[in-house]
């Protein structure tokens, strides 16, 4: 099984290689449940879930069999109620036994997923044995990136073996991408901006090749390294540079660009458009470079010239 | 007139002494912001540019100064605490501008504010302008006009995008308040839109959200039930794949909840006038503009 690349539905159909593999001693299952943990953001509280249907897909028994799940709001501030504990294992109708281990399993998956500023914690499925023992067989947990600084045993679990190799990349760069499937790669400042951006492709007949936020500020060293992590993705065919001067005039973003890029040699059309504070001057300093940047003054103008290039050089 | 902010607006600014905190300030006064106080624990005594007096306590800046708006510039391990002294000292409007603040950090901050008289934006904001009257915040001043229409926004640089097509179509703006992109934040979609509604001088309102959570649609179901004010929206992220964060902790699809079809969709029914592509923002404000 090492080294062979596993298919599931959570790893989508190219698959993912297997480097690690974790062995657990067989056990004699009477039923399979499912517990689980995730931050609610419209009540703003925990949804603890527990079902009698573990083993399968969480989200499709709540679509097909909503009255197997029961739950339980948790007020993070306050913790969880050990009464919400029995509620929870009361309904699944263990018996007097599995009942009072499945209490203490649901009260220790609330403690370590509250202690760890973790957004998720799953338990699927949570096994009862026919001696009555209530055991997991799978977890799964999910933390808050932003917490990590005083998570450090949960930063030290990292395995960037786990990590695409270009977003790894970025991410030593404080860079945000995530890497896609099309060929029009796209570089922006804001994480609003680049989702709209990244629409107005799709929209204009092409396909983003990837999400990237070089932060609200672009400078030099940004573009630079924003740049060369987009053209590595040889899918790659054109572009699009789509930067919104605000505290960040354009002029300087644009000598960051034909430093940056023009320096390297352009290996792909690359069309810019700036928009905001000094756009004018920007668009100057693009134009006079002359080393082959395609300017754009519209958003749709931006994107409508980009797709455009990344077919002209994909036929 | 605006929501919020607007001239007699005395703003204090947390970690004024900070690189962030300090530049943006001095682009708060360029602007015309009535900048009364900063706050720095440690550098109490100083002033800021010659003129603005620095404390060591929010109470203390508060009791010399009136101020009664916060700004939060303070790394994000320690913004909640700020947003809580700042609450703590009754300070009518806190903006937190800080990223990366903890989720959980949040949850317990916004418990705190419930039933007290502080009112949160942010956290991860570019904050909130009424043009030509104040803009507390990291927005550039120069793309907004004075006018009607309300802009609230979850994004950043989108929401320049969107301020500048209203600008050069000559449609000037009541209040824009970006309110973050997290999964918990002090001021809403809805929240926004109820201060809109019940401002005389806002006169329709632009909605700009993004995947994940269900923040949009209870906007759009409070425009439909009890706002006699258009509205027009943008969802940016239909391309946006499923489980990933883009960018924003809060811009996610996770659950099959919070896709951009999906709220388009809730927000047409909603009679939401929802802009097809991110360069027609402007356009669709305009046709709902009497």
């Amino acid at each position: 099984m090492l080294g062979s690349t596993l298919v599931t539905p959570q790893t989508g159909p190219e698959g993912t290689r297997v480097n690690k593999v974790l062995l657990e001693q067989g056990v004699n299952i009477a039923r399979e449940l499912y517990a689980g943990i995730a931050f609610d953001r419209g009540s703003r509280m925990d949804a603890f879930m527990v079902s009698t249907e573990g083993g399968v897909e969480i989200e499709k028994v709540a679509a097909e069999t909503p009255e197997k799940i029961h739950k339980q709001f948790i007020d993070p501030v306050m913790g969880m109620h050990p009464w919400q504990a029995r509620a929870l294992a009361f309904a699944l109708q263990l018996g007097p036994v599995a009942t009072k281990a499945a209490i203490k399993v649901f009260l220790a998956l609330y403690e370590a997923y509250r202690a760890r500023d973790a957004s998720l914690a799953e338990i699927n499925p949570l096994v009862v044995t026919t001696a009555g023992e209530v055991i997991a067989l799978d977890a799964k947990m999910n933390f808050d990136d932003n917490a990590l600084f005083r998570q450090q045993e949960v930063a030290a679990m990292r395995d960037p073996l786990e990590e695409d190799p270009l977003e790894r990349e970025a991410n030593e760069f404080g860079l945000n991408y995530i890497k896609l499937n099309g060929n029009v790669g796209c570089m922006v400042n804001g994480a609003g901006l680049a989702m709209a951006t990244m629409d107005i492709i799709k929209q204009a007949g092409g396909e983003p090749a990837n999400f990237l936020d070089v932060g609200g500020g672009a400078n030099v060293e940004t573009v630079g390294n924003g740049f060369r992590i987009i053209t590595k993705d040889p899918n790659v065919g054109a572009v699009l540079i789509n930067i919104f001067g605000g505290i960040v005039r354009c002029d300087r973003v644009a000598r960051g660009v034909v430093d940056a890029i023009g320096a390297a040699g352009i290996s792909v059309p690359v069309v810019v458009r700036l928009q905001g504070t000094n756009a004018e001057q920007g668009r100057e300093i693009i134009q006079q470079a002359k080393l082959g940047f395609i300017w754009a003054d519209s958003f749709r103008e931006a994107a409508e010239k980009a797709v455009a290039a990344a077919k002209g050089g994909s036929e | 007139m605006s929501i919020l902010v607007n001239k007699d607006t005395r703003l204090l600014v947390q970690g004024i002494t900070g690189g962030e905190g300090s530049f943006h300030t001095k682009q708060m006064l360029e602007y015309g912001t009535n900048v009364v106080a900063g706050v720095t624990p440690g550098r109490g005594g100083q002033k800021f540019e010659d003129r603005v007096p620095v404390f060591d306590t929010v109470r203390e800046a508060v009791e010399q100064t009136g101020a009664n708006a916060a700004v939060v510039f303070v790394p994000a391990a320690f913004a909640a605490d700020a947003v809580l002294e700042a609450a703590e000292s009754e300070i009518a409007l806190v903006i937190c501008i800080t990223e990366g603040v903890p989720v959980m950090d949040m949850v317990k901050v916004s418990r705190y504010l419930q039933g007290r008289a502080t009112h949160l934006i942010g956290p991860n904001c570019p904050g909130i302008i009424s043009p030509g009257a104040c803009k507390i915040g990291i927005m550039p001043g120069f793309i907004h006009k004075e006018g009607r229409v309300g802009v609230v926004s979850r994004s950043g640089t989108l929401t320049y995008e969107a301020v500048w097509q209203l600008t050069e179509r000559g449609i000037g703006q009541s209040t824009c308040i970006g309110i973050g992109g997290d999964p918990v934040v002090g001021t809403t979609h809805l929240d926004a839109l109820k201060l809109f509604n019940d401002d005389p001088d806002t006169g329709a309102v632009l909605l700009i959200g993004e995947i994940g959570g269900m923040a949009e649609e209870e906007a759009a179901a409070f425009a439909r039930d009890e706002m006699d004010k258009p509205v027009a929206a943008f969802i940016a992220g239909r391309t946006a794949p499923p489980g990933r964060r883009m960018g924003h902790a809060g811009a996610i699809i996770s659950g099959g909840v919070g896709t951009a079809q999906s709220k388009i969709e809730y927000l047409r029914g909603c009679g939401v006038a929802v802009a097809e592509s991110p360069a027609e923002i402007g356009a669709t404000v305009q046709s709902i503009l009497k």
